[in-house]
């Protein structure tokens, strides 16, 4: 870009009007090492003053925070005023891009410190430096495998709801009446908070005593439906209420995608006298196959955060069976505040995701490059 | 079963068992709809008629309103919202509409700090070529796309150590920046599938008029692309609403939301069925009206991207 400003104005041989760009370029580059002089030097500054060497006595790390916000205005006035129209172009992006970095690769990263430290937030002592201690009680906590093992079963209940999803979005894709209605009411329980469906349907539809789905179970001869005392009932319980939620998502994903098909290839499968579940098994099903991929590894990537509901309902009892990563971690920090055990926790399980997803990811793509 | 379809075009030349199939077929699938339906509304349904019944409906199990009891202001009443207490002075009132309010400016706030930032860095990836060091667009777009695979759980912690030391703690300013976060890789998402369907030409005409490229980015694509903006701001805004792991876990007293105040009475025992019936219903029934109203925009906003 600069080749070119300065390639421009040589045929004009005119020193003025190479000047102004000149000291615009000056401005912006001057401007931008000021802002990363000062945010480096606050920022030495105040580990420093963390650190007892020198007394300035800052109140908070504020300071840091203004520097770093100083110092992205300056690098995107910088990026316009010495780039040009480049520069302008770059703009569009660098805003997200900083604020992702400071929000999510910043925090990341420093959890990793964290993870390896002794740190209990209620205890007087402080942070301590004890290497590898956390991984290692990690690989020995029983409740740990368990959590894990219990994500597996969530991730599994996926393809359930998604079987479910997908028959309704055939049914709503039909030749029916009041179609609008029926989209709505199955839209709406995905727009409620999870919080709240923890007490609407777990805490008082399910309740043991005047619940109306214990009410109904008891006329269907269970008689005591207690939807969270054994683990494994309690987990499908878990899992009806998040399917509740999540059903309308994946149902909303494959309608559409049922909507987009060519109408051709189905007139097309009916003159060939094609039977309904033929030609759903050999004309929508393999159709909708990018549709449903992609509805199941969004699921799939939610379901990896799954807590609200588990903290909500059972948190996590009885006795860990319905335990998912994240509820366990936030009662490590709620009911011990163990900062540093359960950043450990969060970052490994950050690493069982990365891999699973790519590994994941992997698979579909090969697997969807095989029809061609 | 979406073989149903056009029975008017096909009857002519099918046999009478078979029209006979096809009505069987129609009545399952009503019957399917409406089970469905119901299952997706009867909890809905109940949580708002238990805010207006007593100990006794709630023990002895009554469901229709006016049929099997007869409704009681006493949920309103618990937050002080029944007409009797409307115009009291009333702290369980103050309390709950504080909760509400930041619930709303952390969800607006943060969808539209969202919208901004997202929508220009999906109008720049849709655009232009960059190259930020070894990265290119593909690459970009899967950083930000890739934010969406890390659990709350990974930031919590560091979020909590950082906002302790920043004083962001309990503030809504650390609560709506966080809750953009959480949304940003979605709103990108959105967006992007919207700029990517606006022909090019329409920009480079402006160019040629002498647009500068933040000006005809505000002038002719922003207009066009409203419709998609109002889709991604709207889901954002449902699921920030939504949102408990961050807000139970950074705020205490000043800027706690309305789902962390459900989850707080849910908690204690014995709590008074009306009353929890009362605050669930705050917390869904605005986007159970967002979700009868603007139907037509979340479903453009989940689907954008998804379907080609």
């Amino acid at each position: 870009m600069q080749d070119r400003s300065s390639s421009l104005a040589a045929p004009t041989a005119s020193s003025g009007r190479q000047r102004p760009a000149d000291t615009r370029m000056a401005i912006g580059q001057g401007l931008f090492v000021l802002a990363s002089l000062g945010l480096a030097g606050i920022f030495l500054l105040q580990v420093l003053d963390a650190a007892g060497t020198v007394a300035i006595g800052f109140a908070d790390w504020r300071p840091v925070l203004y520097a770093y916000l100083f110092w992205s205005v300056a690098l995107c006035a910088r990026q316009v005023l010495v780039r040009g129209e480049e520069g302008q172009k770059a703009l569009f992006v660098l805003p997200a891009v900083l604020f992702t970095v400071a929000m999510a690769i910043f925090p990341t990263v420093f959890g990793f410190y964290i993870a390896f430290t002794d740190w209990n937030l209620s205890s007087s002592t402080g942070m301590k430096f004890n290497g590898l201690d956390n991984l290692r009680s990690l690989v020995n906590d029983p409740f740990f495998w368990n959590a894990l093992g219990n994500m597996a079963f969530y991730v599994a209940m996926v393809l359930v709801q998604y079987a479910i999803a997908f028959g309704l979005a055939l049914l709503l894709n039909a030749e029916i009446r009041a179609r609008k209605f029926f989209r709505v009411a199955f839209l709406l329980p995905f727009m409620l908070s999870p919080v709240a469906v923890s007490w609407m349907i777990g805490k008082s539809l399910m309740e043991v005593r005047f619940g109306p789905l214990a009410s109904l179970m008891k006329t269907l001869g269970w008689d005591s439906p207690a939807f969270f005392a054994s683990p494994w009932i309690a987990r499908l319980s878990i899992m009806a209420m998040d399917a509740w939620v999540w059903i309308p998502f994946v149902m909303i994903l494959l309608l559409a995608g049922l909507q987009a098909l060519p109408h051709e290839i189905k007139e097309a499968a009916k003159v060939d006298g094609a039977t309904g579940w033929q030609s759903f098994w050999e004309i929508t099903f393999p159709l909708m196959l990018p549709v449903s991929i992609t509805a199941i590894v969004l699921r799939i990537i939610f379901q990896l955060k799954l807590a609200d509901i588990v903290i909500n309902v059972t948190s996590g009892g009885p006795g860990g069976a319905t335990d998912t990563i994240s509820s366990f971690i936030f009662r490590e920090y709620r009911d011990r505040s163990n900062v540093g055990y359960g950043t450990m926790v969060a970052e490994v399980y950050l690493i069982v995701i990365i891999i699973f997803i790519t590994l994941l990811l992997n698979l579909t793509a090969r697997f969807m490059r095989k029809p061609d | 079963m979406a073989m149903t379809a056009t029975s008017a075009e096909t009857a002519h030349h099918t046999s009478r068992s078979h029209r006979t199939g096809l009505a069987l077929g129609k009545v399952l699938i009503y019957a399917a709809l409406i089970f469905w339906a119901f299952i997706c509304l009867f909890p809905i349904f109940w949580t708002v008629t238990t805010t207006f019944k007593t100990a006794n409906n709630v023990t002895q199990g009554h469901i229709l309103p006016f049929i099997d009891f007869w409704p009681d202001w006493k949920g309103l009443r618990s937050l002080g919202l029944s007409p009797d207490t409307l115009f009291e002075v009333s702290t369980v009132r103050d309390e709950f509409l504080k909760r509400f309010l930041n619930s709303v400016y952390a969800s607006v706030g943060a969808s539209l700090l969202a919208i901004v930032i997202g929508s220009i860095a999906a109008y720049g990836l849709c655009r232009f070529d960059y190259r930020f060091g070894w990265m290119k667009n593909r690459d970009i777009s899967f950083f930000f796309l890739s934010q969406l695979i890390l659990p709350p759980v990974v930031l919590a912690m560091p979020f909590l150590v950082l906002y302790k030391n920043l004083v962001l703690l309990d503030t809504l300013t650390g609560l709506i920046l966080i809750y953009t976060l959480m949304v940003l890789p979605i709103v990108i998402w959105i967006m992007r599938d919207q700029f990517e369907t606006i022909p090019v030409e329409l920009e480079q005409a402006a160019l040629v008029d002498g647009c500068s490229v933040w000006g005809a980015f505000f002038r002719i694509v922003l207009p066009i692309a409203l419709p998609g903006m109002v889709a991604a701001f709207i889901l954002s805004v449902i699921l920030c609403w939504n949102e408990y792991f961050f807000a139970a876990l950074l705020t205490s007293s000043n800027a706690k939301t309305l789902p962390v105040m459900v989850a707080s009475q849910t908690g204690s025992q014995g709590i008074s069925w009306w009353s929890m019936a009362a605050i669930s219903t705050a917390a869904i029934l605005p986007l159970v009206l967002i979700g009868i109203f603007l139907e037509r925009y979340i479903v453009k906003g989940l689907t954008a991207g998804a379907v080609k």
